[in-house]
């Protein structure tokens, strides 16, 4: 079939999906006898109009990204790690040891380990439906989805058993040290004089464009990489190659699980400052989301958290601002990542007849 | 006079820039055999895919025994009288013979009706025509040649009167095709007619009437089967002269480079593929390995280039391989110098979304050239794939296009480049020129006997007999996962090969189809 | 452009709203939902009466998740809500965190304290409560066994259980007492079905009566109850009306009382921080009488729960608190 040229592909068309959604959505607003208008442009000015709006935006699209590149890099593979909800559950619970560990004496002593501890528990986590995978052949869509529930479990398990503090009621745990918080953004950016509201977005953004860029470099440029997606292409041609299926599904979980198990870096460590059960807030499935739109690219990923992001803080203004109620809101995310997800063909067959008939139209090029 | 069967006037046919067809002029008469030939990508399926239905001509006009007809779906393909046997068979696997005929053309609210109505107009096709099959079998424990004739008579069901094969021989024995031509020539003697697509001289040369030659999405020419000769063909169809038969020099052998013991190998179904084979290759000679596809060929290639696990003995050079995939695997292979042109380039050789210039590294991708430090030295790989493509003119000369974007004769012209510039002591090559035109199989043919010339060891599996016999300097014939025999090119032809292909050592005897064909259904039985 | 008419307008109107919102109380709706029936409504039930009272106006949210109770409850704050009311225990960790960066607000949390100069704390003498409606219980049982079903198993609804097992044990040496939690999580607090399952669980062991003290799961309980036809006991609000005739009584906690006493301080100007207990003598915790369970209760135990409670308020009767100690000599969990 036709191919589209490229800026097509990774820009004309997530715009037409964004706009269909927000079309969509604003009849179902309509619909509640709400001014979709004004809902828009709250959701706007919410999301984007002031630090506040951009922090908060900022802080979901850190965990976007973390969760969006384990899904990507899992997809370079052709693995369907959903189990990134589970996974950033334990990466919580690495983070939140490595806090609650030692009476640290300053976050960027504290911050390496506190990576360590998320990643090496998220991989953890996903190792074992990789390895039931490239071992046993089961499938990892269902052992990642079965071990998010086993992984919520635990963590309850152990948040009103031994987590908890002593003669508190909820089921969390202490705060961590004063030397465990990392800086927020108002607290980076008065050092250079720039006013910048109280939001949880901290320095774990930065770390989250790290591992973007890091994610990129090996996909593309490091033999592992290399081998990640020709696996993903076929694994007869890995095999014949001597790329071992059994390695690559390994190493790949396990650095998805890690770039997971990340995200509490930014949620826990940063926000949070405390394990709590819910951490993760459903980040590990909009992960897929913004891996499908971002179109498995580590740019494509970073803007695609930075919109999910704005959506999330966006729709929690509207609920602030206006009567439109909670669930509403839900059902606008769900719908974009409904246009922008699932139902991306049906944008994408019409556009690539479109540009098929122009093109014919306009060149006349023989056969090779 | 009468009407043609078909005639196509000026039929257009392009994909985004790319001319399929371009002002297309056929006529077909009744009761002949009409082939037409062509290199892939010339434009043969896609002029058949819109007279059956699938594809609209952008331009032009079809004309079905004089009258002007428009041919929007296959159903209307069907009811013009035309029925079409596609390459890869269209069947239901669990479903008997019968049902198979009857589906999609049932009549009436009741299966059993027009079951039973079918199995009537059936016996009375088979009889017709010769092409007895049991209505009650599944076609799952039909060897492939049935399965054709299964397709054949669901065409017939539906009241064919232009009969189009795609490519029909492509899975079968010659004694298998031999048969096939003699259902052919009933159908014409019956006054349908056929329409043969093939890239076979050889076939086209013994059953058709007229032959139309396709290049580049144009009708080059059309000429009458008894005025024409291969040779004039091959010309017609690639536009130079060719060389059919491969120039080489008789072989000498050296010392065994691959020295292979009772290999055996067991798939996950417990079907044991490899049934202890034993096989010796010498430096400076190409050994070929004849069969059907599925009888083996392609485990043994694999279990070689260290793909599949198998028991037994391998040397290389004296020195023996390990056969289990945790001590050794396609990479260990690679460094002990064994190249390896695989049977599926799309799927094995190649990665067809990377670009040219990532496939040149693929399955080298460690060696120091392609990297510094821990990441991989791109512009090195670049410029290596840019010499090989000159090298190897692989065309379009653009390492940044996707593999896929290359046709099949010069995507495997990137795998053969890969492989060989290494100067591998065993290269093992599978089905070097399916799908590839005739100007690329001359090139290909050319490397690999360059490569035997420098003293290194071939080991080549095809199941096209042609190539086998032109290329070998020693064939070994697998059977159902064993060696049936070896037989010098010299001292051996199409007819003992092929009886060898079927299972059958005692060669002297005759042989009837029914015979051949029982024991190939036994094989295919576990073919999935 | 008349998107960007109707931005400039929505900015305008945020911008009166937000000087208008100077000084409105704020009420943060937790898990649950408002129209739980139990806490949450009642704190609600307290704010409506508020703004009907006084026609006042308030600022109120629900909160989406447990992770977002940061940034509900900064977002409160910012906007200028002053006191903001937050429900539940839960909240503890996080009012902790943002209330000293809100030093100009006040903050109302109420079943927790939590120790800001900014904060006021109200705690609830729930376990004297659930004595009364313990000794009711059985009192009115006739298997001399009852039950209790608790939300979430933490300390607080432990207190619940161990006041309860102790004036049941009380009024009736011989009575079992059989104590139930739904889960270990905040869902427990809104899982109507498995309440109603535990429910049937101790009517299979010989339970009578029981006491939800449950959020929103107690729906289930009494709903379960009555469809048993046993008698059941209704918490936080009074809710003495769900099922007439099988709601024996309610163990209310008066949150409404709480909320509207802290709007109307704040609106006077006089919100007092620190530690508020509201028990039986100020009427934080009481049991519902009303028309809707008159023919459940005898005159003898309207008899015994008068007495108990003038002791209790004399300091002659000290019922156990579980969260003093973690501890409940009258019923093992």
């Amino acid at each position: 079939m036709d191919k589209l040229p490229k800026w097509v592909d990774v820009a004309l068309i997530p715009l037409i999906n964004l706009a269909l959604a927000l079309i969509v959505s604003g009849f179902v607003v309509a619909l509640i006898g709400e001014d979709p208008f004004n809902a828009l442009s709250v959701m706007v000015r919410g999301a984007v109009g002031s630090t506040y709006g951009w922090g908060y935006t900022l802080f979901y699209a850190t965990n976007f990204i973390f969760t969006g590149l384990a899904v990507a890099i899992a997809f370079h593979a052709r693995l369907f790690n959903i189990g990134g909800e589970g996974q950033a559950q334990l990466g919580a619970l690495g983070v939140a040891l490595v806090c609650l560990a030692l009476p640290w004496p300053h976050w960027i002593i504290a911050l390496p380990f506190a990576i360590l501890g998320g990643a090496l528990f998220g991989a953890a986590w996903a190792a074992i439906p990789a390895y039931l995978q490239a071992k046993r052949g089961s499938h990892i869509v269902i052992t990642t989805i079965m071990f998010n529930f086993i992984a919520s479990a635990l963590l309850v398990y152990l948040l009103v058993g031994i987590l908890k503090v002593p003669g508190s009621m909820a089921p969390e745990t202490a705060r961590f040290p004063e030397g465990a918080h990392l800086p927020s953004a108002r607290d980076v950016l008065a050092v250079i004089g720039i006013p910048f509201a109280r939001t949880p977005l901290n320095v774990a953004f930065l770390v989250a464009l790290v591992c973007a860029w890091g994610v990129w470099m090996l996909l593309w440029r490091s033999r592992l990489g290399y081998e990640i997606r020709a696996f993903g292409q076929s694994e007869p041609a890995a095999r014949y190659a001597g790329i071992s299926p059994l390695k690559i599904t390994m190493i790949t979980m396990l650095i998805s699980g890690a770039l997971a198990g990340l995200m509490a870096i930014n949620a826990v460590m940063g926000e949070q400052q405390r394990l709590i059960q819910d951490n993760v807030l459903g980040a590990g499935f909009v992960g897929i989301a913004v891996a499908l739109m971002g179109r498995s690219h580590p740019v494509g990923v970073l803007l695609a958290a930075i919109l999910f992001g704005a959506l999330y803080q966006g729709g929690a203004e509207l609920e602030f601002e206006t009567s439109v109620p909670r669930e509403m809101v839900v059902v606008i995310q769900a719908l974009v990542i409904l246009f922008t997800g699932a139902l991306d063909g049906m944008i994408r067959r019409p556009l690539e007849s479109l540009f098929a008939r122009r093109k014919r139209s306009t060149s006349g090029v023989p056969a090779e | 006079m009468t009407a043609p069967a078909i005639e196509l006037k000026g039929i257009s046919k392009s994909f985004g820039p790319v001319h399929a067809n371009k002002d297309i002029d056929l006529r077909v008469m009744p009761g002949t055999i009409h082939g037409i030939i062509g290199e892939n990508g010339a434009g043969k399926s896609t002029l058949m895919s819109i007279l059956y239905g699938f594809y609209k001509a952008d331009r032009g006009q079809i004309y079905i025994r004089g009258d002007k007809t428009e041919i929007a779906d296959s159903q209307a393909a069907i009811r013009a009288g035309i029925g079409m046997v596609f390459q890869h068979f269209k069947l239901v696997q669990n479903f008997t013979v019968l049902e198979n005929i009857v589906l999609g053309a049932e009549e009436g609210a009741f299966l059993r009706q027009s079951l039973a109505r079918a199995r009537t107009l059936l016996k009375e096709l088979s009889e017709e025509y010769e092409l007895h099959v049991d209505p009650d079998a599944k076609i799952e424990d039909l060897g492939v040649g049935m399965q054709q004739r299964v397709e054949i008579l669901k065409a017939l069901y539906r009241r064919a009167e232009i009969l189009i094969l795609d490519e029909p021989t492509g899975v079968l024995t010659p004694s298998e095709a031999d048969h096939l031509f003699r259902i052919l020539e009933g159908l014409k003697r019956e006054g349908k007619t056929v329409i043969l697509i093939t890239h076979k001289l050889r076939e086209i040369m013994e059953v058709t009437d007229t032959i139309s030659v396709m290049r580049r999405g144009e009708m080059t020419a059309t000429v009458n089967t008894a005025d024409t000769s291969p040779e004039e063909l091959a010309e017609l169809m690639v536009g130079r002269k060719v060389l059919l038969r491969v120039d080489k020099t008789p072989s000498k052998p050296g010392e065994v480079v691959a020295d292979v013991k009772n290999l055996r190998v067991v798939d996950s179904d417990k079907v044991e593929r490899l049934r202890g084979i034993s096989l010796q290759v010498r430096r400076g000679e190409i050994l070929g390995i004849a069969g059907v596809a599925g009888n083996g060929q392609s485990e043994l290639l694999q279990v070689l280039g260290g793909m599949q696990d198998a028991t037994g003995e391998v040397r290389i050079n004296g020195e023996p391989i390990d056969l289990t995939g945790t001590k050794s695997d396609a990479r260990t292979r690679r460094a002990r110098g064994i190249g390896h042109v695989p049977e599926d380039r799309h799927h094995e050789g190649l990665i067809l979304n990377f670009h040219a210039w990532e496939n040149v590294a693929f399955g080298y991708h460690h060696a120091p050239e392609y990297n510094s430090g821990p990441l991989m030295d791109n512009r090195a790989i670049r410029q290596d794939a840019e010499a090989k493509i000159a090298k190897f003119d692989v065309r379009p000369a653009n390492c940044w296009l996707e593999a896929k974007s290359f046709s099949g004769g010069n995507q495997q012209k990137i795998v053969i480049a890969r492989e060989l510039e290494r100067e591998p002591d065993l290269l093992l090559v599978g089905q070097p020129t399916r799908g590839v035109d005739i100007g690329a199989i001359e090139f290909i043919h050319e490397q690999i006997v360059a490569l035997r010339d420098q003293g290194k060891a071939v080991l080549l599996v095809s199941v096209e007999l042609d190539e086998i016999m032109s290329l070998s300097d020693r064939i070994a014939v697998m059977f159902d996962g064993r060696i049936m025999g070896e037989r010098l090119p010299s001292e051996t032809n199409e007819r003992e090969l092929g009886l060898l292909m079927a299972g059958i050592t005692d060669t002297d005897r005759e042989h009837s189809v029914a015979e051949i064909e029982a024991n190939l259904a036994h094989v295919a039985g576990k073919v999935v | 452009m008349s998107v960007m008419k109707s931005f400039l307008t929505a900015t305008a109107t945020l911008g009166l709203m937000a000087g208008a919102a100077m000084a409105e109380p704020g009420l943060i709706i937790d898990l649950g939902g408002k129209f739980d029936k139990s806490f949450n409504e009642s704190a609600y039930n307290g704010a409506q009466r508020w703004v009907e009272e006084t026609g006042g106006k308030y600022l109120e949210t629900e909160l989406a998740s447990e992770a977002q109770r940061e940034q509900t409850m900064r977002r409160m704050a910012e906007r200028g809500a002053n006191p903001v009311v937050v429900l539940g225990f839960a909240n503890a960790s996080t009012l902790e965190k943002v209330a000293p960066d809100y030093p100009e607000t006040n903050f109302v949390i109420v079943d927790m304290v939590v120790d800001q100069p900014n904060v006021q704390s109200v705690v609830f003498s729930e376990h004297e409560g659930s004595y009364l409606v313990g000794m009711m219980a059985a009192m009115a049982s006739e298997s001399n066994t009852v039950s209790f079903v608790g939300g979430m198993d933490v300390p607080l609804i432990r207190k619940f259980a161990c006041g309860y097992a102790e004036g049941a044990k009380a009024a009736n040496p011989d009575v079992t007492v059989i104590a139930n939690m739904t889960g270990t999580t905040p869902a427990a607090w809104n899982d109507p079905v498995k309440g109603g399952e535990l429910t049937r669980s101790q009517i299979s062991q010989g339970a009578d009566v029981v006491f939800a003290a449950a959020g929103g799961t107690g729906v289930g309980v009494l709903q379960t109850a009555a469809d048993e036809e046993i008698l059941s006991i209704g918490v936080d609000s009074n809710q003495n009306y769900l099922h007439p005739g099988s709601v024996l009584t309610s163990m209310v906690k008066r949150v409404d009382n709480a909320v509207y006493d802290a709007f109307q301080a704040a609106a006077d100007g006089n919100l007092q921080t620190g530690v508020v207990v509201k028990n039986l003598e100020s009427e934080g915790v009481g049991v519902a009488m009303d028309e809707h369970n008159a023919d459940l209760v005898t005159d003898e135990m309207k008899a015994a729960i008068d007495e108990a409670m003038m002791k209790i308020q004399s300091g002659e009767l000290v019922v156990h608190d579980y969260t003093t100690d973690d501890s409940c000599p009258s019923l093992t969990f």
